[in-house]
């Protein structure tokens, strides 16, 4: 934040002297519009929420791609930010060519010097792109924010689909232990030791030796 | 040697080569464990590949150019050591777009100096009656795409910046809006002008190779620091390209090509097959066209990076606006598209660049060492105002 700190002490340097009341570095940041381009409806809404809580009063999100062009020209925002898995990426470059319509020129949030953080964006899997002439310093808590809400949404679903998986996993060892009980007349607690002791033997994990417990079931039916 | 290297892609049949190259066993037989990366749009593969996430490309030619000069973006300098396609573009147009310019025409429509006066007469004659305009759809700003279009509505007299309105589509998304009227037509690669004639929402009008006859279409683009430090893995990636490319365009072995493309595209095998053999279905009721030249990816110097081909994609970037013209850009450019390290790899003899039947349907004669002159048959856009339009 040091670099929003620096900022934020010239302004108020440049608003006493002119004593014309000028916004104030951290309020223009507030006032920053902000655009999110994401087909995920929930990483869009955690993203929104962040930067909500960051202090940033305007953003908007554009779940629906086509016509994008239209819409950012409607919404006319400051920033842009847009998941990389988004195709429409493309029709953004547009955007650098445009002088017809376009009020402002806009440019990407890439140059040479900022290499750590470009990477970062694109491993985590978000582009933003800004209005010329906005200080760089200005969006980078923005970017940063970016950057770590999509890596927690990338967590989050890695852990949804973890769970998902072993759910699953405990309805086929559930289900092979009920094809044990039945066919060895055994208990629930045996049945299981049954296919903890054969999955140690075969060296194999127990939900394998459980679902080859109900393959065999299925043949001998 | 065991080199590990990942490249970007985009999902088109003009890939083929690098796709052989991997899936037929060729870079594994040059000790180069390559993993391909499939990616959604131009803008990403660019980006992957200028800050390292990628080791080389399937990039647009004149996106490896624009890169290297810093043309639109940051500037990272890139190198073209094996082009993986000449032409393979197509435009297409609406049935009621098509019924138009068939109305309009003094000819055949298949000319295009004759489709391009019934466009302008159309355009015309919208215009009067106070019509919005027709929009066209195309890949990416820096794009044979945008070029042929462009290149083709001014021959006719229309102004693209002026009297259309032109759009970057991504490629996917290209038939639905043709088909949702969203455009009125659209310049693509492979397979996706076949695809709007399949589902009878679009007329092949013209192969890209009808407007211009050899222009570089997609470049193994790398970043030229990659490319210095690592020269082994270099030679070993072109030489697996050589190879994959001699497989690849033997009738027969077209099955297993095929089949490799379709895999990886995820589109049918017939689809592919029809596209490479240049055997298209050009009209919903069943017409078809067919052109050696319609897509060429290997054999007749097609794999050789050709500077003339560079000074080219130069030109079309100068005629429209999206850059200055001087020796000095011009000269990068040409640097940029590496025949030296494409011979060097595979033991040729240095042979000048030719660029061979490079040219457009109109225009004077192409010569990379005058474009001033070249450009001068034209009316040339102005530098920094370059303009693409939006559907409102």
């Amino acid at each position: 934040m040091s670099a929003g700190t620096r900022n934020l002490a010239a302004t108020r340097k440049g608003s006493d002297s002119t004593g014309l009341g000028l916004l104030s570095g951290e309020q223009r940041d507030s006032a920053l519009k902000i655009a999110i381009v994401d087909e995920s409806a929930v990483r869009a809404a955690i993203l929104e929420d962040g930067l909500r809580e960051a202090g940033f009063k305007q953003v908007e999100r554009i779940a629906e791609t086509r016509n994008l062009l239209v819409r950012i020209y409607a919404l006319d925002p400051d920033v842009i930010l847009i998941d990389l898995e988004n195709p429409s990426r493309d029709v953004l470059e547009q955007m650098f060519q445009m002088s017809r319509v376009v009020k402002r020129p806009v440019a990407m949030f890439v140059d040479q010097s900022d290499s750590a953080s470009i990477q970062a964006a694109v491993d985590a899997g978000v582009s933003a792109y800004i209005v010329d002439g906005l200080k760089k310093e200005r969006v980078t808590n923005i970017l940063d924010l970016c950057i770590s809400r999509f890596n927690a949404f990338a967590r989050l679903q890695a852990e949804l689909d973890h769970a998902k998986g072993a759910l699953e996993e405990r309805k086929i060892i559930d289900r092979a232990k009920g094809v044990l009980m039945q066919a060895r007349k055994l208990s629930e607690e045996q049945a299981y030791a049954l296919l903890r002791t054969t999955a140690m033997k075969e060296n194999q994990k127990i939900v394998e030796i459980a679902q080859s417990v109900l393959t065999a079931a299925e043949l001998l039916k | 040697m065991s080199e590990k290297l990942r490249i970007g892609f985009i999902p088109l049949v003009d890939a083929t080569v690098l796709l052989v190259a991997v899936d037929q066993g060729f870079a594994a037989a040059e000790g180069l464990t390559v993993e391909l990366v499939r990616e959604v749009s131009w803008s990403n593969v660019r980006d992957k590949l200028n800050i390292g996430l990628f080791d080389a490309a399937h990039l647009l030619s004149p996106v490896a150019i624009a890169s290297s000069l810093g043309i639109g973006h940051v500037r990272v300098p890139l190198v073209v050591p094996f082009n993986l396609g000449i032409n393979g573009n197509a435009i297409t147009v609406s049935p009621r777009l098509f019924a138009m310019l068939s109305n309009a025409a003094d000819g055949g429509l298949s000319d295009p100096k004759v489709s391009a006066r019934a466009l302008a007469r159309v355009i015309g004659e919208r215009k009067a009656r106070g019509f919005e305009p027709l929009t066209f759809g195309m890949t990416f700003p820096f794009s044979n795409h945008n070029y042929q279009l462009r290149c083709w509505m001014a021959a006719g007299g229309v102004d693209p910046d002026e009297d259309v309105r032109l759009v970057v589509l991504p490629p996917p998304y290209m038939v639905e809006s043709l088909a949702s009227g969203h455009v009125d037509a659209f310049c693509v690669g492979a397979p996706w002008n076949s695809v709007a004639v399949d589902l009878g929402v679009g007329s092949i009008l013209h192969f890209g190779c009808e407007i211009m006859t050899r222009a570089s279409e997609k470049a193994l683009a790398l970043r030229e620091s990659w490319a210095d430090e690592n020269p082994d893995a270099l030679v070993a990636l072109i030489r697996a390209m050589a190879r994959a490319s001699e497989f690849a365009i033997r009738a027969d072995n077209r099955t297993s090509v095929a089949h490799i493309v379709a895999q990886r595209l995820g589109i049918s095998h017939e689809l592919v097959v029809r596209t490479l053999t240049g055997n298209l279905k050009t009209m919903p009721d069943g017409k078809t066209r067919k052109s050696d030249r319609y897509i060429v990816i290997g054999g007749d110097d097609a794999n050789r990076p050709d500077p003339v081909q560079a000074a080219w994609a130069y030109a079309q970037i100068v005629r429209w606006g999206q850059a200055p013209l001087s020796d000095e850009l011009r000269i990068k450019a040409e640097r940029v598209f590496r025949a030296d390290l494409y011979d060097g790899a595979l033991g040729l003899a240095p042979s000048p660049a030719h660029g061979g039947n490079i040219g457009a349907f109109v225009g004077p004669e192409f010569d990379a060492s005058n474009l001033d002159g070249y450009l001068s048959a034209w009316h040339r856009r102005r530098p920094q105002q370059p303009r693409l339009t939006i559907v409102r």
